[in-house]
C-alpha cells in the first residue's frame, strides 16, 4: 500500500481532472474580467490581451472601497464578541453541573433549527425603532445573537473533554474565576477558537440578506449588497461585473491561499464529529 | 446532542491524553465555582438577536399585520390556511425539499469520493484539497452570478458543449423551471462538496492502517475494506455533514436569489425566498413569518429525525 502503483497513477488522473473541472469556472471568471469592454466573450478562449481596465472601472463604480472596510469592520468587530461570549458562557455551561446550566445549553441550542428569517422580520422593526437601522453596529448585534448557538456548541462540547485539573490548580493558588478562564481555559480552548473564528468570519464575511435589510436605503453598503446593487446596474457587461467579482472575493481566498493549512486543519478539527 | 458533542471534541482533542480522566460532566463540583454571570453577555444578545425576535414572530403569526401599520388584527390560524391553499407556497415547499435531499445525499457523496481520493498516495493530494476546498469560502452572491454568467444560453457551460460535440445538449439550464433546480443543486455541489470533503477527511485520519493493510492481506477486497474499516470512522462525520447539508439545503437562499430570483415564474422559489418575497416586497409580513414558523418546523422535524436515527445505529456494527 505504500508504492505509487499503476493504480495510484490512474487515481492520480482522475484527480487531477476532476480537480481541474472544480476550477473551470474560476478561470472562466478571471478570463472574462480580463477581456476588453466591447470584445468578444467566448468564455473558455484564453484572453488575447488581457486589460486591467474593468478592475479600475468596478473599483470606481461600484464603491468597492468602503464596501469592504465595513464588511471588515462589521467581520472583525463581530467575530472578536462571540469568540469572546461563547466561550465565557461555554464555561459554566460545561462545568456546572446543576439542571439550569443544561436547561439554558439546550435552550441555546434551539437557536441552531430556528431559521434567521424568522427573527429577521421583527427584530427589523426592533432595530428601527431603537434607530439602528442603515447602521453596520445593527449588523454586528445581530452577529453576536445569530452566532452565539452553533460557537456555544462547539465550545461547551470542547471544554467538557478538557479536564479540570489546571483551573483547579489555578483556583487553589488564588486565582479568581475571571482569572482563571482568561489565563488558563481561554488558551486551552485554543484548537476549537480556530474552529469558530473560521466558521464565523467565512459567515459574517459572505452574509448578504441581513445587510441587504438592515443597511438598505443608507450609504452603508457590505460587499455582498455592494455587489448585488453593482449588478443590478450593470447586469449586461459581464466584464465589469466579473472584475468586481474577483475584486469582493479575492480578500478571502488570498487569506484563504495564505493560511489554506490552518483553515482546513482547523475547521475539521472542531467539526469532524 | 450534548453526547454526541462531547464524544465529538473529545476526538477532536485527541492529543489531550488526560481527557480520559474526566468523563464529561460526571463529576461533583468543587471549590472553584464557575459563576453563572459568565453566560449573560451570551444570553443577552441571543436573546434580543433570536429568542424574542422569535417568539413574536410566532405570535406575529396569528395576526394579519402588514409590516408598516400600527394596526393589526387577531386572525388565528388564517395565515396557515392560505398557505395551505396557496400553490406558489406549496410549490416553494416541495421546491425546498428537492433541493434539500438533492444537495444531502449528492454533495455528501461527491465529498466522501472527494476525500477517499485525496486521502492517497497521490502527489497532488494537498494542492488538490486546497482547490476543491475553495469554492466553500467564496461569496454565495458571487457564486450565483458566476453560475448565472456560466449557465446562460451564451454561457461557458453551452459553450463546452459546443466544443466537445455535444451541441444537441445545449439548453437555457436557468429558464426552465425543471432544469432550473437541478441546476441549483449542481451549483451548490460545486461549492460545498470540498467543504464535506475536508470533514470526512477529518473522520478518514482515524481510520487505523494497520488494520486496513492487514484486511488487504487476508484477501479483503476495496469495498469490503472500506465497508468494515473505513465506513464505522466515517460515522461522526457523516452525522455532522448530513446534519449541515440539510439544515443549509432547506434554508437556501443567497445563491437561488441571485441566479433566478425564484423565476421562471414561482418555478425555483424556495421557502427562503418566498418569505423574503411576501415580507419585504409584497408588504404581507405575517404571511411571510407563517412561511417561515412551517420552514422552522420543517428544519426542525427533520434535523432531529436524521439525529436520533443516526445515533441509533451505532458506529460499526449494524
Amino acid at each position: 500500500m505504500n508504492r505509487y502503483s499503476w493504480r495510484t497513477g490512474v487515481l492520480e488522473a482522475v484527480m487531477v481532472a476532476v480537480g481541474l473541472l472544480f476550477l473551470v469556472p474560476l478561470y472562466v471568471l478571471v478570463n472574462i474580467s480580463l477581456k476588453a469592454p466591447q470584445g468578444p466573450t467566448e468564455p473558455l478562449v484564453p484572453v488575447g490581451q488581457p486589460t486591467l481596465v474593468n478592475y479600475a472601472d468596478a473599483w470606481n463604480q461600484a464603491g468597492l472601497g468602503p464596501a469592504m472596510v465595513n464588511s471588515a469592520t462589521v467581520t472583525v468587530v463581530s467575530v472578536l464578541l462571540i469568540v469572546v461570549f461563547a466561550a465565557l458562557a461555554a464555561y459554566p455551561l460545561a462545568r456546572v453541573t446543576s439542571r439550569w446550566s443544561s436547561w439554558l445549553f439546550y435552550a441555546f441550542l434551539v437557536g441552531l433549527l430556528l431559521p434567521f428569517q424568522l427573527a429577521l422580520i421583527p427584530l427589523y422593526t426592533t432595530m428601527r425603532d431603537l434607530g439602528l437601522l442603515g447602521s453596520v453596529w445593527a449588523l454586528v448585534i445581530y452577529y453576536v445573537g445569530l452566532q452565539m448557538p452553533f460557537s456555544i456548541f462547539l465550545y461547551t462540547s470542547f471544554l467538557r473533554a478538557v479536564p479540570h485539573d489546571y483551573e483547579e490548580a489555578a483556583s487553589i493558588d488564588g486565582a479568581g474565576p475571571l482569572r482563571s478562564f482568561w489565563s488558563v481555559v481561554f488558551p486551552l480552548l485554543r484548537p476549537v477558537t480556530g474552529t469558530v473564528v473560521i466558521l464565523n468570519v467565512l459567515q459574517v464575511w459572505n452574509d448578504f440578506l441581513t445587510p441587504l435589510l438592515y443597511l438598505s436605503g443608507s450609504a452603508q453598503q457590505t460587499l455582498p449588497v455592494a455587489l448585488f446593487t453593482f449588478v443590478s446596474q450593470y447586469v449586461s457587461q459581464w466584464n465589469l461585473v466579473f472584475a468586481g467579482l474577483v475584486i469582493s472575493i479575492a480578500p478571502i481566498l488570498l487569506v484563504y491561499f495564505l493560511m489554506q493549512k490552518t483553515i482546513i486543519k482547523g475547521f475539521a478539527s472542531g467539526l469532524k464529529g | 446532542m450534548s453526547a454526541a458533542g462531547g464524544a465529538a471534541t473529545q476526538a477532536a482533542s485527541g492529543e489531550r491524553a488526560a481527557s480520559a480522566t474526566a468523563p464529561p460532566g460526571r463529576r461533583r463540583r468543587r471549590r472553584s465555582a464557575v459563576p453563572w454571570w459568565f453566560v449573560v453577555p451570551a444570553a443577552v444578545f441571543y436573546v434580543f438577536a433570536v429568542a424574542w425576535p422569535s417568539l413574536q414572530g410566532a405570535a406575529l403569526s396569528l395576526t394579519d399585520w402588514d409590516g408598516l401599520s400600527q394596526e393589526r388584527s387577531f386572525v388565528g390560524l388564517a395565515q396557515f390556511e392560505r398557505l395551505i391553499a396557496d400553490s406558489a407556497a406549496t410549490g416553494a415547499i416541495w421546491n425546498t425539499l428537492f433541493i434539500a435531499v438533492g444537495i444531502t445525499v449528492l454533495q455528501n457523496l461527491v465529498g466522501l469520493l472527494l476525500a477517499l481520493g485525496v486521502h492517497s498516495k497521490i502527489k497532488s493530494r494537498n494542492v488538490l484539497r486546497v482547490a476543491l476546498f475553495a469554492p466553500a469560502v467564496i461569496t454565495p452572491v458571487a457564486v450565483g452570478y458566476l453560475w448565472q454568467f456560466l449557465l446562460a444560453p451564451q454561457g461557458a457551460v453551452n459553450d463546452l458543449l459546443g466544443a466537445l460535440g455535444l451541441g444537441f445538449l445545449q439548453r437555457s439550464w436557468l429558464g426552465d423551471g425543471d432544469l432550473a433546480l437541478v441546476a441549483i443543486v449542481v451549483v451548490i455541489i460545486w461549492q460545498f462538496a470540498g467543504y464535506s470533503m475536508v470533514i470526512f477527511l477529518a473522520g478518514l485520519q482515524g481510520v487505523p492502517e494497520e488494520i486496513l493493510e492487514a484486511s488487504h492481506l487476508d484477501g479483503a477486497g476495496a469495498f469490503r475494506r472500506f465497508w468494515s474499516v473505513v465506513r464505522p470512522e466515517l460515522a461522526p462525520a457523516l452525522t455532522i455533514n448530513l446534519m449541515l447539508s440539510v439544515i443549509g439545503g432547506l434554508k437556501l437562499f443567497d445563491q437561488v436569489w441571485v441566479m433566478t430570483g425564484g423565476g421562471p415564474g414561482n418555478a425555483t422559489d424556495t421557502m427562503s425566498t418566498l418569505i423574503y418575497k411576501n415580507a419585504f416586497q409584497f408588504n404581507d409580513f405575517a404571511y411571510g413569518i407563517a412561511m417561515a414558523l412551517v420552514l422552522t418546523a420543517f428544519v426542525a422535524v427533520l434535523s432531529s429525525a436524521q439525529y436520533l436515527g443516526l445515533r441509533r445505529q451505532p458506529g460499526g456494527s449494524s
